[in-house]
């Protein structure tokens, strides 16, 4: 445990260290090919806006109805009784699906519940932890012309299972 | 299906809050929901220019390529069928790098190339190779070492410790991938058994 929450806090610094005594040696710009990175992702936050407002909207009108605390009521008894958090099941579903409805889902857990609760760790552990299995799908398999995907999509969607679970279980144990 | 998804989302609430007496709270969660949006981006903007300015620096130095050689030996293994010099094994290993630095955008076009290179390598057929099969599995549950974002949405709501979850996604993360890894030949050989 104190490993893990010991490697959260350096993991980052150190990162950071070493690209810039690496660029350095390299006699890499480094400044300027920081600023030059840095451009772009003024371009993606920007470009993420309408993906957010469209997905955070549909979101705030589904909870605020009362119709998300209502299908809750439902299928809570049965996952708390396995140890799984109703909170996360929306995400854990639209996570292959689709990366920025995702990303608007875990915002909201992290407002609703608190970045530093229980629900709130979780959603960002499992945002980060995979991927959209979909979107990769889709995207590479038709740029390039695969119309049979054979058992592309099964693999995709067990492994990202094992991820969520994997998720559950790590948060679990270190923050629980 | 995201399109399904978005309207039954709100359809069901807009027709719920008329049975439950509700509208006013919709009402309210139309502006609120647009206006967090918009606030959580420009929150993205910073850790975002900061985190894509150090990957360029990074890039530049050519840090990336020797890491892509350092893992050679290792993802060798998982496609087998790809010869050792064959481009296709650079554009996966570049591929993979960038997910492995949160390269979102830098990650698609190779991974995009590798494909074009893995199909050409299954003679143009236009079914999944078991070496397609294998490198949309390890995309599918992308290893990331630091995860950006959601740091950023993090820190917009105010977390005591914005980074204290980097070590637990890391380990989900990895079993997750070790997960694809062990599914794929599983169905790779349940596939050689039958044909």
């Amino acid at each position: 445990m104190q490993i893990v929450s010991l490697i959260s806090l350096w993991f980052i610094p150190v990162l950071i260290g070493i690209i810039l005594i690496y660029g350095t040696i390299k006699k890499v710009p480094t400044y300027e090919s920081f600023t030059e990175g840095g451009k772009e992702g003024i371009k993606i936050a920007v470009s993420i806006i309408p993906f957010l407002v469209g997905m955070l909207v549909a979101i705030s009108v589904f909870r605020a109805s009362g119709a998300l605390e209502y299908v809750m009521g439902f299928i809570k008894p049965a996952l708390e009784a396995v140890g799984i958090p109703a909170e996360i099941v929306p995400l854990a579903i639209i996570r292959p699906i689709s990366g920025t409805a995702a990303l608007g889902m875990t915002s909201d857990l992290i407002a609703s519940y608190g970045p530093d609760s229980f629900i709130g760790r979780l959603a960002s552990v499992l945002q980060g932890s995979t991927d959209t299995t979909f979107y990769v799908l889709t995207v590479y398999f038709g740029a390039v012309g695969i119309k049979k995907m054979g058992d592309a999509l099964k693999v995709g969607l067990l492994a990202d299972l094992v991820g969520i679970g994997a998720a559950i279980i790590v948060v679990t144990l270190l923050f629980a | 299906m995201v399109n399904i998804i978005w309207v039954l989302l709100t359809l069901i609430g807009i027709v719920f809050a008329m049975f439950n007496g509700t509208m006013s709270e919709v009402n309210e969660a139309v502006f609120n929901g647009a206006k967090e949006a918009v606030t959580l981006c420009i929150g993205l903007i910073s850790i975002l220019v900061f985190w894509l300015g150090m990957m360029r620096i990074a890039e530049d130095a050519g840090l990336l390529k020797k890491l892509a050689n350092l893992f050679k030996p290792i993802v060798k293994r998982l496609f087998p069928e790809v010869p050792n010099d064959h481009p296709a094994m650079g554009y996966i290993l570049s591929n993979m790098m960038a997910n492995l630095f949160g390269l979102g955008n830098a990650a698609t076009p190779l991974g995009i190339k590798a494909m074009e290179e893995l199909k050409r390598l299954n003679g143009g057929k236009d079914y999944a190779s078991r070496s397609m099969i294998t490198f949309l599995a390890i995309n599918t549950s992308s290893i990331t070492l630091i995860p950006t974002t959601v740091i950023a949405i993090r820190m917009n709501y105010d977390s005591a410790n914005p980074t204290d979850i980097v070590g637990p996604t890391l380990i989900a993360t990895f079993c997750s991938a070790l997960g694809a890894i062990l599914i794929d030949r599983y169905f790779y050989y349940r596939r050689t058994r039958k044909g």
